[in-house]
């Protein structure tokens, strides 16, 4: 049982979620995430995890009410109320170094688990410049925090609502085209999104990392379903990442696998490559 | 008594089991249960005991069982077993405790499973099985169990039993391991497993379901700052392989873990009363054939799959699933095609599966294993048509504790080494069941845990 300490709106259809969980809080670390279950019934769902306060023993977890699952804790689950089970810290952890300059690139709710990696990016010595987008102001999500942590933060907006008019990319492009190599580019967001940005920065064989968000029922290792081309290995997104070498993994086996359950249930997080945040 | 002949089980008829989830094998009744024990010969020197990996007295709780005194049988049978309703539903006794009975040379052996099956049940439902063995004084020393599988839950109740502090972590949500998420409820039903967990719990077993020993915890941190005195880890073979063949990672293709997780544990069969759906194709391969495949076959069937097969690169001879397990798949409509071999998965433009390519095989020479192996007749590929895949060829060692544990020696195959009593490279670090062997069965992995608590309990007296 994990007691849900607060819940806030953060945009339409997005929520926050403080959870009492200090098994996770005390071991987590940037880039893992965890394993909920609502109820008896439910699904077991992955949610990365957002932030975590050792201290209170809490973690935070993002939340967009798109599949059943999201929808029925966002629409009935208030301070208080109690999660069943959370189980965590799951996947490798991010692998945190000085490279001297990072982009670091969130798209829609994928802005969340971003924060604590470029956070820990930070602490790490680099110079983080930040991109986050979504189709209008009102789903950017931490702003404020992610301008605490980056040296430079760029703000993307479809609708130009907030920010420069455009896609994530154009920004990164840009810094690209004008000769400042960075020496890691992370990308969290709709598979769409983090496909563009693997191919932005291709040409320039910057290091690009994914942090792919598959369907999963253990999240252990234990069924597969989670299994992802990446070069010409199989690898399974619970133990082996959830981040990759954007530039091997195969963005369009990922969407694929992604449909399997679409009709009965959306397993993925977030908008899962079907919004508009971010489009070709 | 019947000639040589055992009493039947009773079952559900083929036509009408291969649509629902009840248990196949509805069980001996109470008169049958004591005409069948009554063939027992009660042996001087019992065979059987020895084919027994926990070493059951079995003649002894036969021997109750004809005197009607069931809570004196159930008593004999949980001093040596911890689940004996488990194991009385899925132990391969052909090739163990019944494989030794001196009936077998004649006729057909007692049949012993089905009559620990009968007791475990009985006293279950008769609440005649509260563990009720005198529980040794405190020991005030604390033992982790990592894994809830049949090997954790046997090591967990004897160190109980002996007075240790026993606390048990499993991944996921609920305890049992392979048997809440791989037996299917068709031949194990959940609420037994349940209840033989319940029957721990009494024993002052603690569970700590949802903490992943590697993550959550390291096996460095039970023993440097979590206060544990002695570790078994029992983690099973948890990491489904795949053929590495073109089109697995297809809409359609399922691990059997996934399918039966989803099923078991999850109970996709329900959806949408339960929210974890499961995709069931038309027409269903399962490659493989070991009893998971078997499982995975035969729940396919039960979820709607009109056309259902198995495909297996050897005949059925070679075939490791248990006799009974090919019978009863056979009966409900399953098709074996044998010598026959996946080549590559087919898929449609959107990603879906719609048929595998199969080679046809033949049988050469022995190899490594004592079986003929399986060659390929060049030119015989043909394709089936299903759109749904299941590989059920073996699972590996999850490698979470490997990666986590720098101290603790594994070999090539990412197994943990342990000598025969589960001891491993770490002092006071003890390992057991398919972490150690490679996938194998409930009773071995049950096995491996008794001998470990006993190790445990030496190394820790020595302490």
């Amino acid at each position: 049982m994990a007691k849900i300490l607060k819940k806030t709106n953060l945009a339409p259809q997005v929520y926050e979620f403080i959870v009492d969980a200090p098994l996770v809080a005390h071991k987590c670390k940037p880039g893992q995430f965890v394993i909920i279950r609502t109820e008896e019934e439910s699904e077991r769902i992955p949610l990365t995890i957002a932030d975590f306060d050792r201290k209170q023993g809490t973690i935070t977890m993002i939340v967009q009410a798109v599949g059943n699952t999201t929808k029925h804790l966002c629409e009935t689950f208030n301070d208080n109320d109690e999660i069943l089970d959370v189980v965590g810290p799951l996947g490798m952890p991010s692998h945190i170094e000085n490279f001297g300059t990072v982009v670091c690139v969130g798209g829609g709710i994928g802005i969340a688990p971003v924060y604590p990696i470029a956070r820990a990016l930070k602490e790490a010595g680099n110079k983080v410049i930040s991109i986050i987008g979504a189709r209008n102001k009102d789903l950017i999500i931490f702003e404020d925090k992610m301008a605490a942590i980056s040296d430079e933060l760029i703000i993307t907006t479809d609708d130009g609502t907030a920010g420069q008019k455009g896609f994530v990319t154009d920004p990164l492009k840009k810094m690209l085209e004008g000769g400042n190599m960075p020496g890691l580019v992370l990308a969290i967001g709709p598979v769409i999104m983090m496909k563009n940005v693997a191919e932005t920065t291709r040409p320039y064989k910057v290091h690009t990392v994914a942090s792919l968000n598959t369907i999963m029922v253990d999240g252990t290792g234990m069924c597969g379903g989670c299994r992802v081309k990446v070069g010409d290995d199989n690898k399974f997104a619970c133990v082996d990442g959830p981040e990759f070498d954007a530039h091997l993994v195969d963005f369009a086996n990922l969407v694929q696998r992604q449909q399997m359950y679409k009709g009965q249930e959306s397993l993925e997080y977030g908008c899962g490559g079907h919004c508009k945040c971010v489009e070709d | 008594m019947r000639g040589g002949l055992r009493n039947k089980m009773p079952e559900q008829a083929a036509e009408v089991r291969n649509k629902n989830f009840d248990e196949v094998a509805l069980g001996y009744l109470i008169e049958t249960a004591i005409d069948e024990a009554e063939r027992c010969l009660n042996c001087k020197n019992p065979r059987c005991v020895q084919g027994c990996p926990v070493n059951v007295d079995i003649p002894d709780f036969i021997q109750a069982l004809k005197e009607k005194n069931f809570s004196e049988a159930i008593r004999i049978l949980k001093n040596k077993n911890t689940l004996p309703a488990v194991c009385g539903r899925v132990c391969p006794q052909e090739s163990q405790c019944e494989k030794n009975c001196i009936l077998g040379i004649k006729g057909e052996p007692v049949a012993i499973g089905r009559l620990e099956r009968f007791v475990a049940d009985y006293a279950r439902i008769k609440g005649l099985d509260t563990i009720n063995a005198a529980k040794a004084e405190p020991k005030g020393k604390k033992v982790a169990i990592v894994g809830s599988g049949p090997s954790g839950l046997t090591a967990a109740g004897d160190l109980a039993k002996m007075g240790y502090d026993v606390t048990i972590f499993e991944a996921l949500h609920a305890p049992g391991g392979v048997l809440m998420y791989g037996i299917p409820q068709f031949r194990l039903p959940k609420e037994i497993v349940k209840h033989e967990i319940d029957q721990l719990k009494a024993l002052g077993v603690k569970i700590m379901p949802n903490v992943i020993i590697g993550r959550t915890f390291t096996i460095d941190e039970l023993m440097n700052e979590e206060g544990f005195s002695a570790v078994y880890i029992g983690t099973g073979a948890g990491l489904p392989h795949f053929m590495h063949i073109e089109g697995e990672n297809l809409n359609g293709v399922y691990s059997a873990n996934e399918f039966l997780t989803r099923v078991n544990l999850m109970r996709a069969y329900k959806f949408p009363q339960v929210a974890t759906p499961v995709y069931i194709g038309k027409s269903v391969a399962v490659v493989g054939a070991g009893n998971v495949a078997m499982d995975a076959a035969r729940t396919s069937k039960r979820l709607g799959a009109e056309k259902v097969y198995i495909v297996y690169r050897r005949s059925e001879d070679e075939m490791p699933a248990r006799k009974e397990e090919i019978e009863h798949a056979k009966e409900e409509g399953i098709e074996l095609r044998l010598l026959n071999n996946p080549t590559k998965i087919i898929g449609d433009e959107k990603g879906w599966v719609k048929g595998m390519e199969c080679v046809k095989m033949e049988l050469g020479a022995p190899d490594a294993s004592g079986r003929r192996s399986p060659v390929e007749i060049k030119g015989s590929e043909y394709v089936l048509p299903v759109d749904m895949v299941v590989m059920s060829i073996g699972q590996g060692p999850n490698p979470l504790i490997k990666a986590t544990t720098p101290n603790l020696e594994t070999n090539k195959r990412g197994n943990i080494n342990a000598d025969e009593y589960g001891q491993t490279s770490m002092p006071g670090v003890f390992a057991g069941g398919d972490i150690v062997t490679g996938a194998a069965t409930v009773i071995s992995a049950m096995g491996a845990g008794k001998k470990a608590a006993k190790a445990i309990d030496e190394y820790l007296s020595q302490k």
